[in-house]
């Protein structure tokens, strides 16, 4: 069974003191450092293009196409200097892989900062890490310490001329700081919200100028794109989604945790890694890749998870966040409990977003409490009608997920809440746990 | 700059096909259409924001429709772009009701006491784009309200659809982010960091752009209902930018001033003291009624024949005795102003007739002969590459001004120096470059700088330009350094009178030198042709200026004076004015409200403010800002008129019974067409360096101040800048100063003590504000700008 699985992001978590500058050389790495310092920054570029990878923050975009957007040259924009920032903010419901990344193997992130750095032509790499994250912040903070100090990091690294430095931040804890420009702003000592684009990032970013914002899980792939080759990437995985991937399954099984492997693997064979459904409850319903994404039932334990596969069955892929509910968890509780967070984290610039939100929680937390009425569900619908594609940013939108997948395959659950007045149990198997908006 | 061929797209909106600038905003192409989307934080004269989410529309791109609605507010407009309105797009009507539903959950049914109901964009475009009943039927938010964010402005959290209109206005346009979005999602909401006010002499601006009642002003809150005004276009009397404003009125009374949308002059914006200086309309001080000093010295109420009898023979009187000087003031209408220079030289026999009620010199003079033909615009100074003001701090002294420089610095770049003393928040905000000068030695630092280097490269660009403000009169051989500059860079130079009415005053000839059109007293052909229009015989000996016959007056050299809108205590030396109004034979007023000169006058006639009379400002352009009255009635005529009937008392017609028919007088004569040489006066000697205890003075006023036309206002007077003792660390520390102490500074007349605050001025400089509460420079001091005088701790 295991065989499915591809460690590569995760090769090293398992080792002793995997953290450390020494693990890590002693285990390859900082190889592909070299060997790509002392290619020109265009091979880089097409490398990355070539192996095909794609954004692993929630949106896919090809990643080698993005670092070619940033202009260079000495005209305009492209005289300007050029910054790296790294989207380490990690706020979708239900993700946790970058931070295990950070915490178990700082240095392939700062490995694949330096090679990224230099395919771009940036001298400064802001690395935004979830405030919250504190552990991590500290591994990390220590990892680019250890790079300083043994001349990977600072000016003339390795004698190549090349200079970098990196500046670890820690954000504030606000989940609109992970949209790309929100964090640009936060980055910049401003209040954390979205841009209006255009100008996009690569051509005015930081401090108004060309940045490449890229996730953590994206750039750490980078330093074993350049020690294996495109090819080697493109083993795993699909034509148009290569290369291996970080499953995070949470939830109702047996053994909940990071799964690497080639991307298009199923939530069936997902499952079997994770040792089935625990106590074998049977599976109601899950997310593919987070609270954003739409959720999917046992229909779809087949789909291939990857960007295709996943959009294909009317969700998806997002940050392989897989999150898996059992029969004794309510949905329209469930997704009163997500609404609440996406109302709480609201930025407030937009008003689909702030307004629809707060309408949302209402509406959902009277329902669950057993005081819904007959056009609750329909209000519902529009209301997410109205906000999808409406917003500023994607958080929005984002919002109206878990409502219009929740009720387009559990309807009666949301009917059967108004109809039986007061509705929804609460589930046995958490009866201990203090749930708001859900009385027994 | 060099002007390109603008490039344009063609489109389709609704069907019909336009063509439109590169560039352009979408929703700005619709209007152009006539296709109004409803829209919040959209504002013409604001960066895009795109927050609201009101004006969504379909858009299709090359064949392809955009897979979302479109904020029409931040798209701009391209080739072959298919849009469809909320009128032929039924996504973009459903996404606009849905927006519009949204907005209003959370907003309180508070239209019947609100301030904008009946004038609200909410209001309308819930009616145009909204659902006849909500679906809300939950809990809304809700804030403790009013919360005040100003002395003036007073903000309601629960009507606040958090456009962030206010915040990018002051922001981008004002420069004082004071104002700021706090928290975040439904608790987001407007604010001010603890202890920092919505301090800006510009906050006015946010509460009419608001689109909701969510900023309301103390002056206006509750006081009335928009369908209860009657308005009427004005002019803002408070400056020499002749601001377009609007003048909301309701039985007999001013309630609210609002900015006119005039793009040339003040775009949408107004100062603060424009918009809500005007209560001294109702003020205690206000004069109505004709006065007369009885036997026992008192002003006594009688009919307007009484006391136009007594003032006609008084001054016929003067007139044969050692004659009449005319004061004009500075906030004459040019109608008005005329009627002053004409009853000078028709009714008193004199050309001692002076507008200017400020420090003056005859270098001034010569300069503003220089000027008489305005060449500068607003919207000239936008596009200078290069501005050097002279002689004024623009946002203390010409506010809107002040804002199209920080507009055209923010928009491309323009760089802007200051000949001045210290980096006031004006020079901060324009990213001026500070030319420092010891106050007294601007014109000789100029001279220097005249040689060559950065200003001069700067100014050499095309279509630079010098601002020149009214101060600099107080500085020797500042015009003529000013010249120089302009010769030698091809700047161009534009005065910039604090006053609404210096300007219209010096075109119609109300100056010692100059008659109407600027015709040269001295000139025979040009006064010829005066003495033809007015059938008389002029004096070629040009008259006194206003300080010259004030010391006429106090040396018994004048046996009359007539005197407009003068306060004594804004002129150089207040005493010496002061001396002359009380030593003269006989003093004729005319006054809106009580002053100095009401107080030593045998004869006051009232005369007409702005809200009651008609007439023309000339603002600093030249350009001429007619306005009607604003309120009918109130028994007061304007000056020309006044005026008119006195002479004919004194048995000569003026023909100036009426502001038009003044103006038809005026304008029979046309301007003058000879040509003027600029000033070409030394510097004077530069200040002393300061000694043991004392330093150089520089002062000028603040933009909301003592001044006479802002009482009756507190809510105004809190957002002024607290008056404060200026002086960089060193001079601080060698005076015996700390930050926040109070500091004395004195002359032998007097003392002003005032807390000290630390600011980057010259060595041996310290800075007063001119005429605030606690600090009247010259009425205390009896000294200005660039005065020795002696600083002490306490
Ligand atoms: C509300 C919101 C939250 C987001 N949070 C994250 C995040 O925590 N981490 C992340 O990498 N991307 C996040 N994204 C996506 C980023 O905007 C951006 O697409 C991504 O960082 C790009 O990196 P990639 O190309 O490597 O995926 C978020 C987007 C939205 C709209
Ligand atoms: S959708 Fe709007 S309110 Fe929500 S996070 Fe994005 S910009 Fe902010
Ligand atoms: S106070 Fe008015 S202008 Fe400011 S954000 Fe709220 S609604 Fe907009
Ligand atoms: S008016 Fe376009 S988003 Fe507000």
């Amino acid at each position: 069974m295991s065989d499915i699985l591809t460690p590569v992001l995760t090769s090293r978590w398992a080792q002793e003191n995997s953290w450390t500058l020494e693990t890590y050389e002693r285990t390859g790495g900082y190889r592909a450092m070299r060997t790509a310092l002392a290619g020109h920054p265009d091979q880089l570029i097409q490398l990355c293009k070539d192996s095909g990878l794609r954004g692993r923050g929630g949106a896919g975009f090809p990643t080698g196409m993005k670092w070619s957007f940033i202009p260079q040259g000495g005209e305009g924009a492209g005289a300007k200097p050029k910054y790296l920032v790294i989207n380490a903010d990690e706020g979708e419901p239900g993700t946790c892989k970058d931070i295990p990344t950070m915490m178990a193997d700082p240095h392939s992130l700062i490995e694949g900062c330096i090679i990224t750095s230099y395919a771009i032509r940036a001298n400064f790499c802001a690395i935004y890490v979830r405030g919250e994250a504190l552990h991590p912040i500290r591994r990390l903070r220590a990892a680019v310490a250890e790079a300083y100090a043994q001349g990977y990091l600072g000016t003339d690294i390795l004698g190549t001329g090349f200079d970098l430095e990196i500046v670890v931040h820690a954000g504030a804890g606000a989940y609109i700081c992970g949209e790309e420009t929100a964090l640009l702003d936060s980055l910049e000592g401003r209040r954390g919200q979205p841009r209006l684009k255009p100008p996009f990032p690569a051509t005015a970013g930081l401090y108004a100028s060309p940045t490449v914002v890229n996730n953590v899980e994206t750039i750490a792939s980078v330093p074993y794109i350049v020690a294996g080759g495109a090819e080697w990437f493109r083993t795993m995985g699909s034509e148009k989604s290569p290369g291996p991937k970080i499953y995070s399954v949470s939830g109702h099984v047996e053994r909940p945790g990071q799964y690497e492997a080639p991307m298009g693997i199923t939530l069936r064979t997902l499952l079997e890694l994770a040792g089935g459904m625990k106590d074998g409850i049977p599976l109601k319903f899950w997310t593919p890749g987070g609270s954003s994404t739409p959720m999917f039932t046992a229909e779809h334990l087949d789909v291939p998870l990857d960007f295709e596969g996943a959009a294909g069955a009317g969700s998806m892929l997002g940050t392989t966040a897989v999150q898996v509910f059992n029969e004794t968890v309510s949905v329209p509780w469930a997704v009163m409990k997500w609404t609440e967070f996406y109302k709480h984290e609201s930025c407030g610039k937009c008003t689909p977003c702030r307004e629809g939100t707060y309408w949302l929680v209402q509406i959902l937390e009277r329902m669950v409490h057993g005081e819904g009425t007959e056009s609750d569900v329909e209000t519902l619908l529009d209301v997410c009608d109205n906000i999808l594609g409406r917003s500023f940013c994607a958080l929005g939108d984002g919002a109206t997920s878990p409502i219009t997948s929740g009720i387009k395959y559990f309807r009666q659950e949301f009917l059967d809440l108004i109809a039986e007045q007061p509705a929804v149990a609460r589930p046995e198997q958490l009866a201990d746990v203090e749930l708001t908006g859900a009385p027994a | 700059m060099t002007t390109t061929e603008t490039e344009t797209v063609t489109l389709t909106i609704d069907g019909i096909e336009v063509t439109a600038p590169k560039g352009e905003i979408l929703i700005r192409t619709c209007e152009r259409l006539g296709i109004i989307v409803p829209r919040f934080c959209d504002h013409p004269l604001l960066e895009p924001a795109g927050a609201c989410r009101q004006c969504l529309v379909e858009v299709e791109m090359g064949g392809r429709p955009m897979p979302k609605p479109q904020a029409s507010c931040t798209m701009t407009v391209a080739d072959g772009m298919v849009v469809k309105t909320q009128h032929t797009s039924p996504v973009a009507d459903k996404a606009q009701q849905g927006v519009m539903e949204l907005l209003l959950i959370n907003h309180p049914l508070d239209c019947p006491i609100c301030d904008k109901g009946g004038e609200c964009p909410l209001q309308n475009q819930a009616m145009s784009t909204g659902r006849t009943d909500s679906r809300f039927v939950e809990t809304k938010r809700t804030f403790p309200k009013p919360l005040p964010i100003s002395s003036q402005v007073l903000l309601d959290r629960e009507r606040c659809v958090l456009c962030q209109r206010c915040t990018r206005f002051s922001d981008e346009i004002a420069g004082d982010p004071f104002i700021d979005l706090l928290e975040r999602g439904a608790n987001q909401q407007i604010g001010t960091a603890e202890d920092k006010p919505f301090q800006s002499y510009f906050s006015g601006n946010t509460i009419q752009i608001c689109p909701v009642g969510a900023l309301t002003s103390a002056a206006y809150r509750f006081r009335s209902r928009p369908f209860d005004l009657k308005s009427t276009p004005s002019v803002c009397e408070h400056c020499s930018s002749g601001c377009a404003s609007r003048t909301d009125t309701r039985r007999g009374q001013v309630m609210r001033k609002l900015a006119g949308n005039d793009p040339e002059v003040n775009e949408e914006w107004l100062c603060d003291k424009g918009r809500f200086a005007f209560r001294y309309l109702g003020a205690k001080q206000r004069i109505t009624r004709p006065l007369l000093r009885d036997e026992s010295g008192q002003l006594v109420e009688v009919s307007w024949t009484e006391a136009l009898r007594v003032a006609a023979e008084g001054l016929l009187a003067a007139r044969g005795n050692r004659g009449i000087g005319v004061l004009a003031g500075g906030r004459l209408t040019r109608e008005d102003a005329y009627a002053y220079a004409k009853f000078a030289r028709v009714a008193a026999g004199t050309h001692d007739v002076d507008f200017r009620a400020r420090p003056h010199s005859a270098e001034e003079l010569a300069f503003l002969q220089t000027q008489l033909t305005p060449t500068v615009t607003f919207a000239a100074v936008e596009a200078a590459p290069s501005v050097l003001t002279v002689g004024m701090d623009l946002e203390e002294e010409s506010g809107i001004l002040f804002l199209r420089v920080r507009k055209a610095v923010r928009k491309h770049g323009q760089r802007v120096f200051t000949l001045g003393q210290w980096s006031t928040p004006g020079v901060e905000k324009t990213h001026a470059t500070l030319i420092k000068s010891v106050p007294g030695a601007e014109a000789s630092v100029l001279r220097e700088l005249s040689v060559g280097g950065e200003l001069v490269d700067a100014l050499s660009a095309t279509g630079s330009v010098i601002l020149v403000g009214d101060r600099a009169a107080e500085v020797p051989g500042l015009h003529s350094a000013v010249a120089e500059l302009a010769t030698r860079t091809g700047a161009q130079v534009a005065w910039v009178p604090r006053r609404a009415g210096d300007r219209g005053a010096l075109e119609v000839g109300a100056v010692p030198t100059l008659l109407p059109g600027g015709r040269p007293v001295t000139d025979a052909a040009a006064r010829a042709e005066v003495e033809r229009a007015w059938g008389v015989t002029l004096s070629a000996e040009p008259g006194r200026s206003t300080d010259e016959i004030l010391a006429a007056a106090a040396s018994g050299a004048l046996s009359g004076l007539v005197v407009g809108g003068v306060d004594p205590h804004d002129l150089a030396d207040p005493a010496a004015a002061l001396a002359g109004l009380a030593n003269v034979g006989f003093l004729v007023s005319l006054e809106i409200m009580t002053s100095a000169v009401t107080e030593l006058a045998d004869v006051v006639l009232p005369v007409a403010p702005d809200a009651h009379r008609a007439g023309t400002y000339v603002n600093w352009e030249g350009r001429h800002r007619p306005f009607a009255p604003s309120l009918d009635g109130g028994g007061v005529l304007p000056d020309c008129r006044v005026l008119d009937t006195l002479a004919v008392e004194m048995d000569v017609d003026l023909f100036t019974q009426t502001p038009s028919a003044a103006a038809g007088d005026l304008d029979r004569l046309g301007p003058y067409t000879g040509t003027f040489t600029a000033p070409t006066e030394r510097p004077g000697s530069t200040p002393r360096p300061a000694q043991v205890g004392s330093a150089v003075l520089a002062t000028w006023r603040q933009l909301l101040d003592d001044g006479a036309l802002q009482v009756d206002e507190p809510a105004l007077a809190g957002t002024a800048r607290a008056p404060r003792v200026r002086a960089n660390a060193a001079t601080a520390e060698r005076l015996g100063l700390t930050e926040g102490g109070q500091a004395s500074v004195a002359t032998d007349r007097g003392a002003i003590t005032l807390p000290v605050e630390l600011a980057d001025l010259p060595d041996g400089v310290v800075w007063l504000p001119a005429h605030s509460p606690g600090s009247q420079v010259r009425s205390t001091l009896g000294v200005g700008h660039g005065a020795l005088v002696r600083v002490t701790a306490g």
